[in-house]
């Protein structure tokens, strides 16, 4: 693998080299990407006939200038950065969880089905708490399977992830429409937790306190991935496995828990989204938010800081991309070109700072 | 190709094959290879002699189309080419046998040698087995055309390799490094191909850092040394100076003067013999491994001892090494240290307690080569006080300790917080050589310790080899250098198809029953 | 149950069977002959969507439906190009290029759709079918099998013919030694990254014929995001093929069959949610891999860069 360009690997020395050149060669290499990606971006737009400029107006205005877009940009955020705390911990350890989107969707059916029911026995906040955790432990749950078979059997994990994902979403799905649909609607969908009772918003405003939860998850990530001796134990796992062996790390036990914290946090994720956002889960929704954080996690090269920026650009992109949607008719899934772009040009921009470096030595 | 020239005189023809013309190589950082020239005579064995570094790879990598020199030219039966690419290589007629295999182990021998025609074009394994057949009848070898390559042993997939650069109509065959994994058995045996290859005219390329291999098979041979060319001796010289002469000569050609020479191969003081308990004893140690099971390994070392294990490479010393460190399960068998049961200890167990072992993978599996030197330094101990404290990393202590470390041993680096995988292999080893050797160390495994090091570095570590065995502790060697063992050791154990065959005493006749336990011939 | 194996029922669930199976079998041919050649390609989901719209957009343009499908194999090697280029050329990671391609590729046809059908919706007329004469007056099997439109038949013959290839012919060696050991290859005088650029462009062709198939034939419409993970399917159809092409068609019958079960059960008057039939395929692939835990066989060099000279 060394020939691959490792794109995010080299994070971790410039934080420790600390030399200001490397920063700011960083931080051009971060933003590069971005510009390219909005003046590609652009282009499309133009190409469909809409006035680019005007779009990503907007968007700025929806998504970040206007309060309740901005407030919304926000709440948008917490769940997001779960996932992306999830992904950092295992692509650091250098396992591919691809399977975020079934941890998350089955984790927010179950916290959707049991919140409704404990409401009437048990405090909002524990009642808050235990779905924290029931949603926590589902998305560990779900990802046991392709933990055992990489750890003891070595199957590829990207195989496997991906399966436990259809396989989630179609059982999520049965949930929804067998066991816990609320009789009262028409529609198959799980019964409502009511506004009261679920995430508290953040001071005056209408942002989900699953903001918090989501910084606090992410930074922690962070400190723990960079500065703890389980930290380096993962991400010796993930940059050598044999040298962890050679070095008597227990790589299967780490394996699982690498699976267990990164689907886990999946998990925390669709609990965020029930008891913060949605507050109930319709049959065949599926955000599928996983697979549209990876890439975001890579632009940040796996620093949970660098993580909080972009799903913050992001979520701009997409809260104000759904309100343009209704005004420049230009659908949200232009959000989706727009990150496919922003992840090519990360590739084109590090295949050239490769070969920069290559020749300037 | 196939047709037999009948005793073609060496070097009758007038002119080479194929010359090198004052090439240069850089790659960055290194001048690799510096104005060297050099000629292929048909019919003749010309050995390309040089220690590791020395820019013999490199030399090959641009005959054989995987380099392109940055100056000068390379001229075929006197004519300048390109040779841009192994195709390209193989048009010209030089047939290179890397020394890792270039076969496909999924794929036939046929389907091996058949590989690179046409794309909708059937291959044709009848025609091949055919032709091979016929080739390998004119170079004495004898192989199934329908076995799976994986299923051979290295030496005869290097046997494969040269028939297939036979039939592809080489006339230069370039041999490179390809002793390295054989038996002395078998490098006689290519030694004695090698010499049938050039009564058909074909001009041979032998590339090896052994001298004596040199001697044996070479007609002609050329000294590389950091990247230049130092010297050759001519056919007609060689045979004048005779072995002695000539060995001398190579050898101040190789290490530069004469006093660096006999420094790089100067017999250590004797120590004096150790005595007393065992410190490390194995007993009945065996290993479940598809490629090479060992089974009832018995050896004990004592305070102070060096026990060299010599083998070819691939006799299962990984297997046991991994095992004694606890890298792998043991099938069967104990490990005491101090008398103490350690079997059953992880690595770290019994790292704590005093085992260590340096691999000879350093890149693949002794180091993380993005890491910084600090943490590399302390990568078997993740997590231990006073690095870290409550599983918080401790920046000051381990900086210490990476400091205090690179200078005991003088580790050549810019900082601390080098990626690792930017150092020099000599220096890379220093700082494995530090990680295993400071500390509470009791008993240590060397695997193959100065294997591709340069030879101020391989003088280092065999003082360092020494200077652990001074301090006390029992030593185990892994080396597929004979000499290397021979040097150091008190006792020699030869390791072959995953047992130990036999352990003598590093006395004067040590040389010739090792030798022997190595062929296979039990005394 | 007597009432299960009515010749509605059976005919309806082969048929159902062959329908939703065809493009998964195309794109998990697709995705062995990437992975024979060491190329790990995510992004084919993206390949099979882009031949949907492109097929289904030059069908309905030219109204022609051959060359909808040759539309919608150029259409997925229109993704499949980029590929190439980025991890093949470039050396990029090919997990974070896959999915990237199929994001933009999702995105991109959802775009276009929204622009051009999204007031209109406009249909293609069915597929006209070829029967085979004797085969197809076979009770039960003989409509559902041998009454199908021509590109039926034809994908069958890729597996034909890849198999073919892989065994009988250089390219064939060529792909096995890209994926076992590229160095080799190289060696042998055989560009990889050519060999490897080939594989991946086949797969888009594949991959993109596939997805036309199912905007053609299957729905008869565009419809954005409609491949629904169907690539996915093929990546692992590939994978537990170790391989072997025939093993590819048997297994995407297998997932079609399930997928398209729920259909064949309204038939016979039995409901059934499709999720939990949509379950199946995907819970037996698990089980046989907890059960018999082998390690997948796949290439050694599957998902690394090949440089000629780094070791």
């Amino acid at each position: 693998m060394s020939e691959t360009t490792q794109i995010g690997s080299d994070a971790l020395l410039a934080r420790r080299s600390g030399a200001r050149r490397e920063r700011v060669r960083l931080i051009a290499m971060a933003l590069g990407p971005v510009f390219g990606a909005i003046v590609l971006s652009g282009l499309v737009l133009l190409a469909l006939g809409v006035d680019p400029i005007a779009y990503y107006g907007y968007v700025v205005d929806r998504g970040l200038i206007n309060p309740y877009g901005l407030q919304a940009t926000l709440t948008r955020m917490g769940p997001l950065l779960l996932i992306a705390a999830g992904l950092i911990v295992a692509f650091r350890a250098g396992i591919w969880n691809l399977g975020g989107d079934g941890q998350f969707l089955l984790s927010a059916v179950v916290v959707a089905a049991l919140g409704p029911l404990m409401v009437p026995y048990f405090p909002v906040w524990m009642v808050l708490l235990i779905g924290l955790l029931v949603g926590a432990m589902v998305g560990a749950v779900w990802s046991l399977l392709p933990a055992l078979l990489k750890a003891y059997q070595g199957v590829n994990e990207i195989i496997t992830t991906l399966m436990m994902t259809f396989l989630g979403v179609s059982f999520a799905n049965v949930l929804v429409k067998l066991f816990f649909r609320d009789p009262a609607t028409t529609v198959p969908q799980t019964r409502t937790l009511v506004v009261a009772d679920r995430l508290p918003r953040l001071f005056d405003t209408t942002v989900s306190s699953g903001l918090l939860i989501g910084l606090i998850a992410i930074v922690a990530v962070h400190l723990v991935m960079t500065r703890t001796a389980f930290g380096l134990k993962l991400r010796i796992v993930g940059a050598n496995p044999r040298a962890a062996i050679h070095a008597g790390l227990n790589v299967p036990l780490l394996t699982l828990a690498t699976f267990a914290i990164s689907a886990a946090l999946a998990g925390l994720a669709g609990a965020v989204e029930i008891m913060g956002v949605q507050g109930n889960v319709r049959a065949d929704w599926n955000p599928a938010y996983s697979l549209t954080v990876v890439p975001l996690v890579f632009l940040a090269r796996f620093n949970g800081f660098a993580s909080i920026a972009f799903v913050f650009l992001f979520s701009v992109l997409s809260i104000g991309g759904e309100s343009a949607a209704r005004r420049t008719g230009v659908p949200n899934f232009f959000t989706l070109v727009v990150v496919a772009i922003l992840l090519i040009m990360l590739g084109i921009t590090e295949y050239l700072d490769q070969r920069r470096r290559a020749a300037g030595k | 190709m196939t047709q037999i020239h009948t005793s073609p005189p060496p070097h009758a023809e007038p002119r080479p094959i194929v010359s090198l013309d004052h090439v240069t190589k850089r790659f960055p950082g290194v001048v690799a290879n510096e104005r060297v020239s050099f000629d292929l005579w048909p019919g003749e064995v010309h050995v390309l002699l040089g220690e590791n570094g020395a820019g013999k790879s490199t030399l090959v990598g641009m005959l054989s189309g995987l380099q392109l020199p940055d100056e000068g030219g390379v001229l075929i039966d006197e004519r300048e080419v390109r040779i841009a690419s192994p195709a390209r290589a193989l048009e010209l007629g030089i047939g290179t046998v890397f020394q890792h295999s270039m076969l496909v182990p999924s794929l036939s021998v046929v389907d091996n040698m058949a590989l690179g025609g046409k794309w909708w074009s059937q291959p044709d394994r009848d025609g091949v087995a055919a032709r091979m057949a016929a080739v390998c009848a004119d170079i004495g070898v004898t192989l199934d055309p329908h076995a799976k390559v994986g299923s051979l042993s290295l030496g005869e997939q290097q046997q494969v390799e040269i028939v297939r650069a036979l039939m592809r109509g080489s006339r230069v065959l370039i041999l490179d490094e390809a002793t390295a994994m054989l038996t002395p058995k078998g490098a006689e045996d290519l030694g004695a191909l090698m010499g049938r290859l050039t009564k058909l005219g074909i001009a041979v390329v032998f590339i090896t850092h052994k001298l004596n291999e040199a001697l044996a098979f070479g007609h002609r041979i050329t000294v590389l040394r950091l990247g230049r060319k130092v010297g050759e001796i001519a056919p007609e010289r060689l045979a004048a100076l005779g072995p002695a002469a000539a060995t001398a000569e190579i050898v101040r050609l190789m290490f530069g003067s004469d006093t660096a020479a006999r420094a790089a191969v100067a017999e250590a003081p004797r120590r004096s013999r150790p005595a007393g308990p065992p410190l490390l004893e194995i007993a009945g140690l065996a290993v479940d491994d598809p490629a090479v099971p060992v089974a009832g390994i018995d050896l004990e070392v004592a305070p102070g001892e060096i026990v060299g294990l010599a083998g070819i490479d691939g006799n299962g010393q990984k297997q046991f090494a991994e095992a004694l460190a606890g890298q792998r399960r043991l099938a069967a068998g104990t490990i005491r240290l101090g008398g103490e049961g350690i079997e059953r200890l992880d690595v770290g167990g019994r790292r704590a307690r005093g085992l260590r072992y340096v691999t000879d993978d350093r890149l693949g599996e002794g180091t993380v080569g993005a890491f910084p030197i600090s943490l590399n330094l302390l990568l078997k101990q993740v997590g231990e006080a006073p690095f870290w404290r409550r599983g918080i990393e401790q920046p000051d202590a381990i900086a210490a300790h990476a400091r205090r470390l690179v200078g005991e041993f003088d580790v050549r680096t810019p900082g601390i917080e080098t990626a690792i995988g930017k150092l020099s292999g000599g220096n890379i080893q220093k700082a494995l050589l530090a990680r295993e050797l400071s500390g509470a160390a009791r008993a240590v495994i060397f695997a193959k310790p100065t294997y591709g090091l340069d030879v101020q570095n391989i003088r280092a570590t065999r003082q360092r080899i020494r200077e652990a065995a001074e301090q006390g502790l029992a030593v185990i060697l892994i080396s597929t250098d004979l000499e290397e063992v021979l040097e150091l050791s008190d006792r020699v154990a030869v390791m072959s198809r995953g047992q130990i065959v036999g352990v003598v005493d590093n006395d004067a006749d040590a040389r010739n029953r090792v030798g022997e336990l190595m062929s296979g011939v039990t005394a | 149950m007597s009432a299960l194996f009515t010749q509605a029922f059976l005919t309806s669930l082969v048929l159902g069977a062959l329908t939703a199976g065809i493009p998964l079998m195309l794109a998990g041919l697709g995705e062995q002959i990437s992975e024979k050649a060491g190329v790990l390609n995510i992004g084919i989901e993206g390949m099979m969507l882009f031949g949907a719209y492109l097929g289904f957009l030059v069908a309905y343009s030219t109204g022609s439906v051959w060359l909808g499908f040759l539309g919608g194999g150029v259409g997925g090697m229109m993704v499949a190009a980029p590929m190439a280029l980025f991890c093949i050329r470039m050396g990029l990671s090919q997990i974070v290029i896959g999915i990237a391609l199929t994001l933009g590729a999702e995105g991109l046809t959802a775009l276009l759709h929204h622009f051009q059908f999204a007031q209109s919706y406009p249909r293609l007329p069915a597929v006209e079918t070829l029967a085979i004469p004797g085969l197809s007056s076979i009770p039960v099997i003989g409509p559902a099998l041998f009454d199908r439109p021509p590109i039926v038949y034809l994908a069958v013959l890729a597996v034909a013919v890849t198999a073919y290839v892989f065994r009988r012919t250089q390219l064939g060696l060529a792909l096995q030694a890209a994926g076992d050991k590229p160095a080799a290859l190289d060696a042998a005088g055989v560009d990889v990254v050519r060999v490897r650029t080939v594989a991946v462009l086949t797969t888009g062709f594949l991959a993109g014929i596939g997805g036309a198939f199912m905007s053609q034939v299957g729905a008869g419409i565009f419809v954005p995001f409609m491949t629904n993970g169907a690539g996915f399917i093929g990546i692992v159809l590939a994978m537990q093929a170790r391989g072997r092409p025939l093993w590819v068609l048997c297994g995407a019958l297998l997932f079609g069959a399930c997928l398209s079960a729920t259909t064949a059960l309204q038939v016979a008057g039995v409901s059934i949610p499709t999720d939990i039939i949509q379950m199946l395929p995907f819970a037996a692939v698990l089980t046989v891999l907890v059960l018999f835990g082998r390690r997948a066989s796949l290439p050694p060099a599957l998902g690394t860069h090949y440089v000629r000279g780094a070791r």
